[in-house]
């Protein structure tokens, strides 16, 4: 299937909206998906018999920078038996205060890859899903605080009294 | 809506390790213990003998590599993801390599020879990879022979690479459109040489270990791992193809010069036991060596014959001066002996330097389904099971 045929087929089930934007520079194009859909339009692009999404190669954690204060999470979608890929990701503006954090649903119902994946994205670039069963920090200390990957991390001074600068 | 004190993995977890039955015991394995291989701590809530959950504990080892390829050049990465999954330095380099090639569109312009050099010195890695799983995993079973077999072996391509690259384990070999050196003259004699040495040693391997009852007591059987839950897991590489799934990206995405060559792919057919069973990954391991070599001996023939080094072959004269690519995102995915490994690259198209990369790391995920796979087994079992995996922790950690 190809990639303007998998857009039609989530107009067609979800509505002209579940597609926010589209990005086509480049050699692999990507689906804007709206955030409150995500594990919707996954489950039906792993369930559907024309797509079989069956298998979660990649979920990225990405923060867009000081000035643009969005962050997206990308999903790298692949099918065995039809041998495609397919990127989806979505959006969210967000202030980047360290009251809250991010919000995005899990997909860890669809893929349960996605558990670890979700964790690591929220170890290293601070962003919340909701409904994993076990999010928590994965590669880093439990007690480390701020998330390395944004764009406006300091690395810390010192760590439990060892400096490491 | 304060998200870090809702985190349901907290919650989960103390909710597993605090209120304990009565007959229930935790016992920590490793970090520091050898069948893990590496720096891996797991957490096993164990019933006597019987594990009831494993916990696995991990980022002894991690090493920012994301957080330091925001400030690095292309160029200056790959030393970078040769420290990844360090048992398969040269396939690390291939992937990524071959990513920034195809965001640059220079993929096509490079040289018949130095891809045919490209997929000679990764299969000899992938050989010097499973080797090592192979040896470790004996050990692990309680076999030592076949580990100091195995390491034997593996120093002739270690030398052969090392002669090459200048290097034993992190080669920094393969650059983005070119090669850091052409082959040193006499490398594909004594390539030859060290196939027909290793034919034979391969044969003995199989009768030492393959078919000793006592490994197959030890492995078939254990572990199985249906195919619906190794794809819902993330599983790829041997682990997926133990299970009974011919999916290997050699054949499906037919990068590099593979197309052209000759291989088949193995996959578990539960011989021994139940299909997927630990004992299957491990012959798995076992058939992908005979067909690397297989496909180092069609590299070596037209290395020799057509594609013949020349005095005026400059493995650099392809490097691009400047490397940036266009704005765009790209997802880069190969068949490293450990699975899936894949590049995530946001460029900006204005800087040397790219805004992210993200690796997915094959070893990451097919350790992830350990948890599945280790409940309600023998703690015995936990460690074949684990070494059936194969996991280099520098990958899971990065």
């Amino acid at each position: 299937m190809t990639f303007s045929e998998v857009k039609e087929l989530l107009i067609a089930k979800f509505g002209a909206d579940v597609i926010v934007d589209e990005q086509s520079t480049g050699l692999q194009p990507a689906l804007f998906i709206k955030p409150e859909l995500i594990a919707e339009v996954c489950l039906e692009l792993r369930d559907n018999e024309q797509t079989y999404f069956d298998f979660l190669s990649c979920l990225t954690g990405v923060d867009h920078g000081v000035e643009a204060n969005k962050f997206s999470v990308v999903y790298h979608l692949a099918s065995i038996p039809y041998k495609s890929q397919l990127t989806l990701k979505v959006v969210k503006d967000h202030d980047r205060s360290q009251a809250t954090l991010p919000s995005f649903l899990t997909v860890t119902e669809v893929w349960r890859t996605a558990e670890w994946h979700e964790r690591e994205a929220f170890d290293l670039t601070g962003i919340f899903f909701e409904g994993n069963p076990d999010l928590r920090r994965i590669l880093l200390p439990d007690d480390w605080e701020g998330y390395p990957l944004r764009k406006d991390y300091v690395a810390a001074e010192e760590y439990k009294g060892i400096k490491i600068k | 809506m304060d998200h870090i004190n809702m985190l349901s993995g907290k919650t989960r977890y103390s909710q597993l390790t605090e209120h304990l039955e009565p007959e229930e015991m935790i016992i920590n394995m490793g970090p520091q213990h050898p069948s893990t291989h590496g720096v891996l701590r797991l957490e096993l809530i164990t019933d006597g003998e019987i594990v009831k959950e494993v916990i696995p504990h991990m980022g002894y080892l991690h090493r920012c590599f994301e957080k330091h390829c925001e400030s690095l050049s292309y160029q200056q990465i790959i030393p970078f993801v040769d420290r990844m999954d360090y048992l398969a330095s040269m396939n690390n380099d291939h992937a990524f390599v071959m990513g920034v090639e195809k965001m640059l569109g220079i993929d096509k312009d490079i040289p018949k020879r130095i891809e045919y050099i490209r997929v000679l010195v990764c299969e000899l890695n992938r050989i010097g990879s499973h080797l090592i799983a192979i040896g470790t995993y004996g050990i692990d079973i309680g076999a030592f022979t076949p580990f100091l077999w195995c390491f034997r072996d593996r120093e002739h391509i270690m030398n052969m690479l090392e002669w090459a690259s200048g290097s034993r384990m992190l080669y920094n070999y393969i650059w983005i459109g070119g090669l850091f050196y052409d082959l040193p003259v006499g490398f594909e004699e004594r390539c030859k040489e060290f196939i027909d040495y290793f034919k034979p040693k391969l044969k003995e391997l199989n009768e030492l270990l393959t078919d000793n009852q006592i490994f197959i007591d030890r492995t078939a059987g254990v572990g199985i791992l249906p195919l619906s839950v190794a794809i819902d897991y993330g599983c790829s590489g041997p682990m997926l193809r133990g299970s009974g799934l011919k999916w290997d990206l050699r054949r499906v995405d037919e990068y590099s010069v593979y197309p052209e060559l000759e291989f088949e792919i193995p996959v578990g057919k539960g011989e021994m036991g139940k299909s997927g069973d630990c004992w299957d990954r491990y012959k798995v391991r076992v058939d992908e060596i005979v067909q690397s070599v297989h496909i180092i001996e069609q590299c070596l023939e037209r290395l020799q014959k057509d594609l013949k080094r020349s005095p005026d072959f400059d493995p650099r004269a392809k490097l691009p001066k400047k490397i940036i690519p266009k704005e765009q995102d790209f997802y880069i995915r190969a068949e490293n002996p450990k699975g899936e490994l894949g590049y995530y690259f946001i460029t900006d198209g204005k800087t040397e330097i790219p805004k992210r990369v993200k690796a997915r790391a094959p070893s990451f995920n097919n350790l992830s389904v350990l948890q599945e796979l280790g409940r309600g087994v023998l703690i015995a079992d936990l460690i074949a099971i684990l070494g059936s995996i194969d996991i280099v922790l520098g990958e899971v950690d990065r």
